[in-house]
């Protein structure tokens, strides 16, 4: 005690008892916050798979993309990977587990292949990306459930179908041609979550349809509304793909034309 | 009238078909006409039967093609064997057992003869002469007159069909002040709604009013515009007139949706090129640089509305359009 008191007024007493307060004070936070500590793992879970998809970004993307996922240049000066920060994690899974990303070559259009990455894997990328800043995140599963759609619900969405997505991705959802070789693809087999994630980001040259202009709840009603045109039946007969009058007429021109002429020939041939 | 071969010499020698000559084979060719009725009668009797057993709404497999719904499948089969097989039948019969000589109609000269057609002409220089419309003008003019006006109660008629157009393919309802509304969920739109890349199918605020109370749809086939947001910096040019405040704001853009060339709905839009093509005729018009046409039959640019904020910070009309929107017409000059 005497040795304690004899440095009382040492330069190094101040600094022994601001460390014993803190110490102190840290100490009863820990003991009187221990419940919430437990709560905080799972954020941490999530810096972990943010760490893995962080590191399957540099093993994979950051060629095109960039070490910082902010773009990258090729060698003469044309865009190699557009910048990833901001376009969310919506975005990422759209692209990957579509299988569009990784690009297996640069063309007009980005094709939809087996994906390359596994589902925990596109989470991880997805949730690395999303961390970088805000953007679009991947929507709920209840967003695109279209379970218990109403009837009033499916006219919404054919004529928000109509306004919006047709002409592009034609009347029936079986996709079309834009220019220089690009398309809007079928959307006949496409994953609501997909679709869902399309509208918001509008990838490659679909603009986007953000929930600001185009609320969940009518996203939801033009999912249902494609799900819908999927198991109408074709009560004309056969569907052609459902084209328009490029296959009808193709059909009517040579299969109906043909039995004409076939029949008209068999007409003026004479018999024997 | 006798049949008789006809010969002149430039057609082929007239052969007897083998169902003239072997009667076996006329035989065959009656039971093939026979059965190919009896077929057709058979075919209308399985469309009675499958216009009763065919629930409407049953779907049956098309192998190869999906499935079909099955009694449109099986009507249409039955009933259009039934019309084929007839005419078929016929067709055989003509073919196989008719006559098939070449036979010469006889035909007397088409024209009257002279002396007839003189006689008609001298009976209308009489009437003339005999009526005195060449001494009396007031009567051939005052017939004239009253032939000409009982023309004119078909042409009031007419004119009574409808009101004339009067400035309706002129002008939109579109006016100073006016919210633009998001297409079918009617929303008022903010600027900070839209992201670089959004587009939106919009009308005019109270479009709904204007078409109960015309009882059509005229007013959405004029006044639906598109709502495009882009880069500021991405913009070359908008048709804003030089010395007037700018038509679009902070990157948003608003065109009609009306294709300049015969009038369908646009919308099939490339972001990253800006360009807006129409589905029907692949009219391409470039946005980001005042809706010029770049490809396509149309030949007119996209007209631009003039667009800007309320005190509310809701996208509204600045004015209405400056030109005609839609295909181009007479008196459009």
């Amino acid at each position: 005690m005497t040795y304690l008191l004899a440095r009382r007024r040492s330069p190094w007493a101040t600094a022994f008892l601001l460390l014993l307060a803190l110490v102190g004070i840290g100490g009863i936070y820990a003991l009187a916050s221990g419940s919430t500590q437990a709560e905080a793992t799972a954020p941490s879970a999530s810096t972990t798979q943010i760490d893995e998809g962080r590191k399957l970004f540099l093993e994979g993307c950051s060629t095109c993309h960039g070490l910082n996922a902010d773009g990258a240049f090729q060698l003469d000066g044309t865009i190699a990977g557009p910048t990833l920060i901001g376009v969310g994690s919506a975005s990422v899974d759209f692209q990957v587990s579509t299988g569009r990303m990784p690009l297996a070559a640069p063309g007009a259009q980005v094709e939809r292949k087996d994906p390359s990455y596994s589902d925990e894997e596109t989470a991880a990328l997805a949730a690395y990306i999303g961390s970088l800043a805000p953007g679009p995140e991947i929507p709920m599963p209840d967003l695109y459930d279209t379970t218990g759609i109403t009837p009033e619900e499916l006219a919404l969405g054919g004529q928000l179908f109509r306004a919006n997505c047709a002409q592009c991705h034609n009347f029936a959802g079986e996709g079309g041609a834009l220019t220089d070789g690009k398309y809007a693809p079928s959307l006949t087999e496409t994953e609501p979550r997909h679709i869902y994630e399309a509208m918001l980001i509008g990838p490659q040259n679909m603009p986007n349809f953000p929930d600001s202009t185009l609320r969940p709840e009518d996203k939801r009603a033009i999912i249902g509304y494609i799900e819908a045109l999927r198991e109408t039946p074709n009560s004309g007969g056969i569907d052609t793909g459902r084209l328009g009058p490029v296959t009808e007429g193709i059909v009517l021109w040579t299969l109906g034309l043909g039995a004409l002429i076939a029949v008209a020939i068999w007409i003026g041939v004479k018999a024997k | 009238m006798t049949i008789e071969p006809y010969d002149s010499g430039d057609l082929p020698e007239h052969k007897p078909r083998r169902s003239d000559v072997d009667p076996k084979a006329a035989k065959r060719a009656e039971r093939q006409v026979g059965f190919l009725f009896i077929a057709s009668g058979l075919a209308s009797a399985a469309f009675i039967v499958a216009y009763i057993v065919t629930p409407v709404d049953k779907e049956m497999p098309l192998p190869g093609f999906g499935s079909t719904n099955a009694s449109n499948l099986l009507l249409g089969i039955t009933m259009g064997l039934a019309l084929f097989l007839i005419g078929a039948a016929a067709i055989h019969w003509a073919k196989k057992l008719m006559p098939d000589v070449e036979v010469v109609q006889e035909r007397s000269p088409e024209s009257s003869e002279a002396e007839h057609r003189d006689a008609l002409l001298d009976e209308y220089r009489r009437g003339i002469d005999e009526s005195g419309v060449k001494r009396r003008p007031f009567i051939l003019g005052s017939m004239a007159a009253a032939l000409g006006l009982a023309g004119l109660p078909a042409v009031v008629l007419l004119r009574d069909l409808g009101p004339l157009p009067a400035d309706a393919l002129t002008k939109t309802m579109w006016e100073r002040g006016m919210h633009i509304l998001i297409a079918e969920t009617e929303q008022k739109i903010r600027p900070e709604d839209m992201q670089v890349g959004t587009l939106i199918s919009a009308v005019p605020e109270g479009i709904d009013l204007v078409m109960e109370e015309a009882g059509n749809l005229n007013e959405l086939a004029k006044s639906a515009v598109m709502l495009i947001r882009m880069d500021p910096a991405e913009i070359v040019a908008d048709q804003t007139p030089e010395g007037k405040e700018p038509w679009s704001y902070e990157g948003i853009l608003c065109f009609s949706k009306i294709c300049t060339h015969v009038g369908c709905p646009l919308g099939l839009y490339e972001q990253l090129t800006h360009h807006m093509l129409c589905p029907c005729h692949q009219s391409t018009f470039d946005l980001a640089d005042a809706g010029n046409v770049i490809f396509g039959p149309s030949s007119r640019s996209l007209p631009q509305l003039a667009i800007t904020v309320d005190e509310d910070g809701y996208l509204i009309a600045r004015e209405g359009f400056a030109e005609p929107v839609g295909p181009s017409f007479w008196e459009r000059g």
